[in-house]
């Protein structure tokens, strides 16, 4: 089995993700996207462990996994607020932060 | 003589400021209450002076003590000090007696005045501060004391402050005095330089010894002296600074006749008196002489051709000053003193008679608008005559002694000074007897609804003035019996040293010539004016020039004030501070605004702007360590 075509993998999601986040305006969209680049961290963390035959990566995995779910509930929950305010979640038009 | 008498002697005046300043609103109700406050306050300091004067009787050594000190260094103490010798009783009688008289006279004066209580604070406060000035036994101390009269006078001028003219008038006195102090300050530290100390006994001692820093080489004191003179000028009203004083006439009366006639502006005078040592020395009288001579026959000659009686008592003033700074010139510092002993009671009842006029005739000043007020004011007139007598020298009064013995002393210096003091005598008496002929002679000119209400002051305003007239006419007598031989002269022998000139010629010879040139200008006034209206003036250019006092103000004015304002108008504010000073400040925060506007385009609220940017770093990272690293 070839660790590289995990690692190509990985890198074709998180790419994917960061070009998710970087153009599309949707909120939960780029919340996705988010996700997406979190799990092609994880794969890359457990085809690597995997590899060397150590533990640590996939002990990482659960932390990431960890992280990413209390994120999902804090970002879920602003996002809904933030709905609630501006009745969009279009981030462009989220922009009150404009110095 | 002890310390505690001195100093209740200083603290009474200061405690009654602080009553009628501090508890002035409870005693509005009770006016009456609040001027016998403020002049009881005077009349402790009278009482203890008289004490001190009296200590000082049959060979009494001069009181010199310290009551505590005040900065110290390294190298150098100044003390809070008291020297009481006889010429400070001398001044210490003159201030008390005179003002405490003026503070009952205040009573009636101003009776009425919603400043009632801040008048008598301000007073007190006066009093206070001129005590300081002779009381003190270094030049510190009477710097202290010199500048809290100037701020008094200041406060006093412009009592009225909801008059323009006042508030001018006090801020020009001020101005024009911060010019001399300026010259005082110079040369206190010219002193300071040379001897290390301000001590006046110090000083002297050194002084005479030759044990002092040349600062300047040998004109050290000459510098010093003639820096001190220009503090003198400025306070004491001699020409080129004396224009304050015929302004300062907006005060109150009462304030022209203690502070501008009796006692602050005799202040340059007991400070050369002071100083006596250091004039002798560095032979700067003649320049003292010359300016207080020419001062005396300008300023008379100004108030030949005035019709407000109270400058005409200004200028009047300026010009006996003029005559007092000639007799400490030519070195007859008994002489100068004594004139300002005699100056003060004559003149201080002349302003306070004036004030009577004043009181009687609805605030009125132009002497035109009066004539034939002897009957209605006989007491007034009375007594303003025996102080116009006495300043025109009408022998064997108050004037004639003292003015007698500066010419005399004028004469063994210079007999050109002697000349221009005996046509400013004759001036003298020439105006001051114009100024009675108009006032209380002749017919009434008066209006008729301020002639209906014509009366004679009340008892508190004329009893002082009755007082007054006594050593008005008697002092000269008195004090000044037998010349240089004078009671006067032995009491103040020990202070002043001997005299460069010694009075030379027939002393009796020279009170003639003195009687006839005061009677002189007597009749000659009598010859013009006991007949004739004034409207009748000549009109041609010389009398133009006189009344309207030789365009000196206007001049000034052209050449000094408004350089100044126009300079600070366009120059300082226009350019300097709009342009320069706003420019900097505004100029900063423009560049900053410029380059914030810049850098806040980059803040542009939208989340993935910042996110493009954060991946772009991170890709140039990653990139520079593959291909470089």
């Amino acid at each position: 089995m070839e660790l590289q075509y995990y690692l190509i993998l990985s890198a074709l999601l998180f790419t994917t993700g960061v070009i998710g986040v970087l153009v599309r305006r949707n909120a939960i969209i780029i919340f996705m996207c988010i996700e997406l680049m979190l799990n092609a961290a994880n794969l890359a963390f457990v085809a690597i462990s995997r590899s060397l035959g150590e533990a640590t990566g996939q002990v990482f995995v659960f932390f990431v996994m960890a992280v990413a779910a209390a994120e999902v509930a804090i970002g879920l929950a602003i996002i809904v607020s933030v709905f609630k305010h501006r009745e969009t979640i279009n981030v462009d038009e989220v922009n009150s932060l404009k110095g | 003589m002890s310390l505690e008498l001195i100093v209740v002697l200083l603290i009474a005046p200061l405690v009654g400021f602080l009553i009628n300043g501090l508890f002035g609103k409870w005693l509005k109700g009770n006016e009456k209450l609040s001027g016998w406050i403020g002049s009881v306050a005077v009349l402790i300091s009278l009482i203890c002076s008289i004490i001190a004067f009296a200590s000082l009787q049959g060979g009494g050594t001069p009181f010199d003590e310290t009551l505590y000190e005040w900065i110290t260094g390294e190298s150098f103490a100044f003390n809070i000090g008291f020297r009481v010798d006889a010429l400070t009783t001398v001044m210490l009688l003159v201030i008390t007696g005179v003002g405490f008289l003026i503070h009952v006279y205040s009573i009636g004066y101003m009776h009425g005045d919603a400043g009632y209580t801040r008048y008598f604070a301000y007073l007190n406060l006066f009093v206070f501060a001129m005590l300081i000035l002779v009381l003190g036994n270094n030049y510190l101390m009477m710097f202290v004391g010199w500048e809290g009269v100037g701020l008094c006078s200041y406060l006093l001028i412009g009592f009225w402050y909801d008059k323009k003219s006042a508030t001018d008038a006090g801020k020009k006195a001020f101005i024009v005095n911060r010019i001399g102090d300026f010259g005082f300050l110079l040369g206190m530290f010219t002193l300071f330089a040379a001897f290390g100390t301000l001590d006046f006994v110090a000083i002297f001692d050194a002084a005479e010894a030759d044990n002092f820093q040349k600062v300047f080489g040998t004109s050290t004191l000459v510098i010093a002296t003639l820096l001190l003179f220009v503090g003198a000028i400025g306070k004491s009203a001699q020409i080129p600074l004396y224009v304050w004083l015929p302004d300062a006439m907006e005060g109150p009366t009462p304030v022209s006749a203690l502070i501008h006639a009796a006692t602050m502006v005799t202040a340059g005078v007991y400070m050369i008196a002071r100083s006596a040592v250091l004039y002798n020395i560095a032979h700067t009288g003649e320049v003292v002489a010359w300016i207080g001579v020419l001062t005396a026959f300008f300023a008379a000659t100004i108030a030949l051709a005035q019709n407000d009686i109270k400058r005409i008592l200004a200028y009047s003033t300026v010009s006996q000053l003029g005559y007092m700074f000639l007799g400490v010139g030519v070195g007859a510092y008994a002489s100068g003193v004594f004139h300002l002993v005699t100056h003060a009671f004559f003149k201080g009842l002349m302003f306070l008679t004036a004030g009577s006029v004043m009181h009687a005739m609805a605030n009125e000043l132009d002497m035109r608008k009066m004539g034939g007020l002897k009957a209605k004011m006989p007491i007034t007139h009375w007594t303003f005559l025996v102080g116009a007598l006495a300043i025109a020298g009408f022998p064997f009064l108050s004037g004639f002694w003292s003015k007698d013995e500066i010419l005399h002393s004028a004469w063994g210096s210079s007999p050109l000074i002697y000349i221009i003091g005996l046509i400013t005598a004759f001036l003298t008496a020439f105006y001051m007897f114009r100024l009675i002929f108009v006032t209380f002679y002749g017919e009434s000119r008066v209006e008729p609804d301020v002639a209906s209400h014509l009366h004679e002051s009340p008892p508190v305003m004329w009893v002082p003035l009755a007082i007054l007239a006594i050593p008005s006419a008697l002092i000269g007598l008195l004090l000044g019996w037998g010349g240089h031989d004078s009671w006067f002269h032995h009491f103040t022998k020990s202070v002043f040293p001997e005299a460069h000139h010694e009075a030379s010629g027939n002393v009796v010879l020279f009170m003639v010539i003195s009687s006839i040139v005061g009677l002189a200008g007597i009749a000659f006034a009598w010859m013009r004016y006991s007949k004739r209206v004034p409207s009748t003036e000549p009109t041609n250019a010389l009398y133009k020039l006189i009344a309207n006092k030789y365009y000196i103000d206007e001049i000034y004015n052209a050449l000094i004030v408004q350089p100044i304002k126009n300079g600070s108008h366009y120059l300082l504010w226009r350019i300097v501070d709009n342009g320069v000073i706003d420019g900097i400040v505004n100029g900063v925060a423009s560049v900053i605004q410029i380059i914030g506007g810049t850098l806040r385009r980059l803040q542009t609220g939208i989340v993935q702007a910042y996110i493009v940017s954060m991946v772009l770093g991170i890709v140039l990272f990653l990139a520079y360590y593959l291909f470089f690293g």
